[in-house]
């Protein structure tokens, strides 16, 4: 198992690199840089702003010098946040954006699992038709639209809840957010925990409790809960990824501070290091929790535990 | 008052032709014995699910079924779940799909107890204790904590039954209780029951297609043929005197140990035509996340002639199909040499030529998974013509097709079929028609008939000992079933954990085993003698792990003959008669019976 997990951290490695050298290669790829804009700035200006930021320097030697920068920890400086280093913009805003993340897991979590097992106990009728309905359309449309309808009936014509972020404090300005962030999830899990349990009910170990006598109750709580779960698990790593790009959206619809609406910034301002650093940021994050997913996996399967 | 009456039971499932069952009746008495016996499709497992109340949704059940005057079709659910495990328990085929691999076996028993409110948790523990014990496991308390999957299939089978009796139900179920297992230890298993029923006066319903079964374990037995009975009465008086065509042909079909021999003999002058010299095979079994290196064969050492069949035996795991696998080079061996004669040697997978895979082709045990089911039958069959003679044009391609099919006994119309659409019978003909065609000059056939039903079997038997006639064909056949060895076979190789334990030609063996092993798998088969009261099986346990062998003979720690040496040194392969015999005391012990 430990021989296991080290080969699976060593492998995630050249996943990073990669990762990072297309990411890089895009940036740069685009049109346009930092520093242009309307106003032309004067030549031995320009050229001095290039040299600090190191912009004359060839492709590869830039690569090479932001390399040799995030082994030390160090994402380089923003271009547009004057004075702010990359490493020190995602520390601030990562919080906010973490507590908008989890809490919208655990939403997904708590309402898909919930939802997924009903409509497999009731399958084929009213129940399940309701849940697997709105599953496909939770997952078909995109957060983008739900996003500003769901602000649009419950600030603007019901004004329930505030429209964004600064509008409102305490709880109320984080349900819509957060529900518009956690659907496309909820809905997936729905989906893969409604199949799934199915598929453990018309198994041989359920029909054999069912021989044994046991109820419903007895089935699911001890015999159909646990296996129904497992394939969850390893959706876990894309959930958490699709919570991380649906919080882009999201903080900036709602003016949330958070990593997401710097990243959007960061791409409206060519501020390439700041691009950068988010999306190796998010990577990194991404391929941690599949890994920590994947060994988790390992370790609930008693096949795997007792070796 | 009978404990269980069954009157007019159909169970009808929608978009089927006909019935699955067609309104059968049968009653037992507190105590009593009974056995339902059919092939595929006589709806001998459908009445059981019936009576547990286990009936898919979508079937319709009609008629009564009656336990101690309760009527339990269409029983609502509660009703249903106080009977079972406290009335009637049932133990199912597969033990290894059978029980939770996510709970520990211990908290799977204790459940049943708790969820009928028998004791509190703590005299549940005790209980499930004494049972796992009752039911021959060592050490309990292990057990109790063990997951499913560290038990072996036999363990867990005694678990299932353990779990059926836990609540002192007065009818037992068990649907082919052993016909997942190996034959050593469905002799375990049967003896268990008979030793369980002695000491309470539970009921017994077993089903089975396997006749021996049902000899040595019921008092009555009921025929079902196609979902109706044919014939019920005394076991003694059915098998004697069968009064029904359809209980005649079981009878017929069933395997016994103790037919004839029906192999044509092999010419005097037979050349080689394979040979396996000390082979050595390994591969890496990954286990979860742990690889381990698994050795298959240990060097083996075995030749088949032209015209002949050579019958692999052994219990599962014990190297029967890896060395399968070499012979077709889809296992690279460690070591050793396979020699397929008329073809240069071949060590390695690669360096295989297409002439060897001329000379060699291959049958499965499960027909349907075996052939592709995109093609039709016409094309599966023609489909080696293609590769292997590709100078062949399509007119000619389908006359040795078509000429193939006759020869296997397949209808012409039969040709635009898909494999899901041919019974389990007409399937493996196609395999054996696509394996043919190339006219190969030996045959590996594994398991080939073991999923098919008796009657379906004779059949399959047939055509290969006829293709065999007429080509001079050798056939490695790979088989658990000593029944089939005995008919068919020259010669047979026993197999134990990756070496040859013995080598003996067809009489030889059956008359006279020279190794304890060969006698264990003899003893194992169970006869076809109603009420033989069999005797406590003669091997013990199951077979050790194959990642770890035990040290000197492999099979020592299971054998009753088993002296010092036997545990510290290798016995070597030995001559006696025309035996080869790997076993330190092959001769001073008298097998014979």
């Amino acid at each position: 198992m430990l021989r296991y997990a080290l080969t699976r951290i060593l492998g995630a490695i050249p996943t990073l690199l990669i990762v990072i050298a297309i990411a890089f290669l895009m940036v740069h790829a685009a049109p346009g840089g930092p520093f242009d804009s309307e106003r032309v700035l004067p030549p031995d200006v320009e050229q001095n702003i290039a040299r600090y930021y190191h912009l004359d320097e060839s492709l590869p030697q830039q690569f090479v010098r932001y390399l040799s920068g995030l082994l030390r920890g160090d994402l380089g400086p923003s271009y547009s946040y004057r004075d702010y280093p990359v490493s020190r913009i995602i520390a601030d805003a990562f919080p906010l954006s973490m507590w908008l993340g989890t809490l919208a897991m655990l939403l997904a979590l708590v309402a898909g699992i919930s939802a997924g097992l009903v409509a497999a106990l009731k399958k084929n009728t009213l129940p399940d038709r309701l849940v697997t309905g709105a599953a496909m359309l939770g997952i078909s449309v995109p957060v983008f639209v739900v996003a500003p309808i769901s602000v649009l009936l419950f600030a603007v014509y019901l004004d329930w809840l505030p429209a964004s972020w600064t509008g409102g404090d305490g709880w109320s300005r984080l349900v819509l957010p957060v529900v518009t962030l956690a659907l496309p999830q909820i809905a997936v899990i729905a989906r893969l925990t409604r199949a799934s349990m199915i598929d453990v009910l018309a198994s041989d170990y359920v029909r054999t409790a069912r021989a044994q006598g046991l109820g419903t109750a007895s089935i699911v709580r001890f015999h159909a809960v646990k296996p129904a779960l497992r394939p969850l698990l390893s959706y876990l790593g894309p959930a958490i990824a699709g919570v991380l790009t649906g919080s882009v959206v999201i903080e900036e619809v709602f003016g949330i501070n958070g990593v997401g609406s710097f990243f959007i910034q960061g791409a409206l301002n060519r501020d390439y290091t700041l691009v950068l650093g988010i999306t190796i940021f998010y990577a990194v994050i991404v391929i941690a929790l599949n890994l920590a997913v994947d060994l988790l996996y390992g370790l609930l399967d008693p096949r795997v535990r007792t070796r | 008052m009978s404990l269980l009456a069954v009157e007019n039971l159909s169970i009808r499932y929608p978009d089927a032709d006909e019935a699955a069952v067609k309104s059968i009746g049968f009653t037992l008495t507190r105590g009593q014995s009974l056995g339902i016996v059919g092939e595929t499709g006589s709806g001998k497992t459908q009445t059981a699910m019936a009576l547990m109340g286990l009936t898919p949704d979508n079937a319709t059940v009609n008629g009564s079924i009656r336990v101690d005057g309760t009527e339990l079709r269409g029983a609502p659910q509660h009703v249903l779940n106080a009977f079972r495990a406290r009335r009637m328990a049932m133990v199912f085929q597969d033990p290894m799909a059978a029980l939770n691999p996510y709970v520990r076996i211990g908290k799977q028993l204790s459940r049943i107890l708790l969820e009928h409110d028998l004791c509190d948790s703590g005299e549940a523990r005790v209980r499930t204790l004494e049972m796992l014990a009752r039911v021959g496991l060592p050490d309990p308390e292990r057990q109790f904590r063990a997951w499913p999957h560290q038990l072996s299939g036999g363990m867990r089978q005694r678990v299932m039954i353990g779990a059926a009796l836990l609540g002192e139900p007065d009818l037992l179920i068990a649907d082919e209780p052993t016909t997942a297992l190996d034959v050593t230890v469905q002799a375990q298993i049967l003896a268990l029951l008979r030793r369980l029923r002695r000491d309470s006066d539970t009921a017994l319903l077993l089903i089975t297609h396997d006749l021996g079964v049902i000899a040595g374990s019921c008092e009555r037995v009921l025929v079902m043929d196609r979902g109706e009975v044919v014939e019920e009465g005394d076991v003694g008086r059915v098998f004697r005197e069968p009064a029904h065509a359809r209980t005649r042909a079981l009878l017929d079909a069933a395997p016994r140990p103790d037919a004839a021999a029906r192999a044509a003999p092999i010419a005097a002058d037979a050349e080689n035509v394979l040979d396996v010299d000390s082979l050595t095979v390994s591969f890496a079994e990954r286990r979860a996340n742990a690889r381990q290196r698994l050795t298959a064969l240990r060097s083996l050492t075995v030749t088949v002639s032209r015209g002949e069949t050579l019958a692999i035996v052994g219990e599962s795991g014990s190297g029967k199909t890896s060395l399968a696998r070499a012979i077709v080079g889809l296992l690279p061996p460690d070591a050793g040499r396979i020699v397929i004669t008329g073809n240069a040697e071949t060590r390695l997978v690669q360096h295989r030529r297409a002439a060897t895979h001329r000379a060699l082709q291959l049958v499965f045990q499960d027909p349907l998974s075996s052939l592709n089911p995109a093609m039709t039958v016409d094309e599966i069959v023609a489909e080696p013509l293609r590769v292997h003679a590709p100078d062949l044009d399509a007119g000619q391609r389908m006359k040795r097709r078509d000429a193939m099919l006759e020869r296997v006994g397949l209808d012409r119309a039969l040709g635009n079929r898909y494999p899901h659409e041919l019974s389990g019978g007409q399937a493996q003909r196609v395999a054996i028609a696509r394996a043919l065609i190339l006219e190969p000059r030996i045959l590996i056939c594994d398991e080939a008939t073991a999923a098919l039903d008796g009657t379906v079997q004779q059949s399959i038997l047939d055509l290969l000992m006829a293709e065999q006639r007429r080509s001079g064909l050798a056939i490695v056949f790979i088989t658990h079933d000593l029944a089939v060895v005995r008919q068919i076979s020259h010669r047979v190789l026993v197999m134990y954990m990756g070496r040859a334990v013995e080598l003996a030609a067809n009489d030889a063996l059956f008359s006279y085993p020279r190794h304890p092993y060969t006698k264990a798998l003899l003893d194992a088969v169970p006869g076809l003698e109603p009420g033989s009261e069999q005797q406590e099986p003669e091997i013990f346990g199951e077979a050790s792990s194959p990642l770890a062998p035990p040290p000197g003979c492999a099979f020592h720690p299971r054998c009753k003959h088993a002296v010092a040496v036997c545990s510290n040194e290798l016995p070597g392969t030995r001559k006696l008669d025309s035996d080869l015999v790997a076993c330190h005391r092959a001769a001073e012990l008298d097998l014979r019976k």
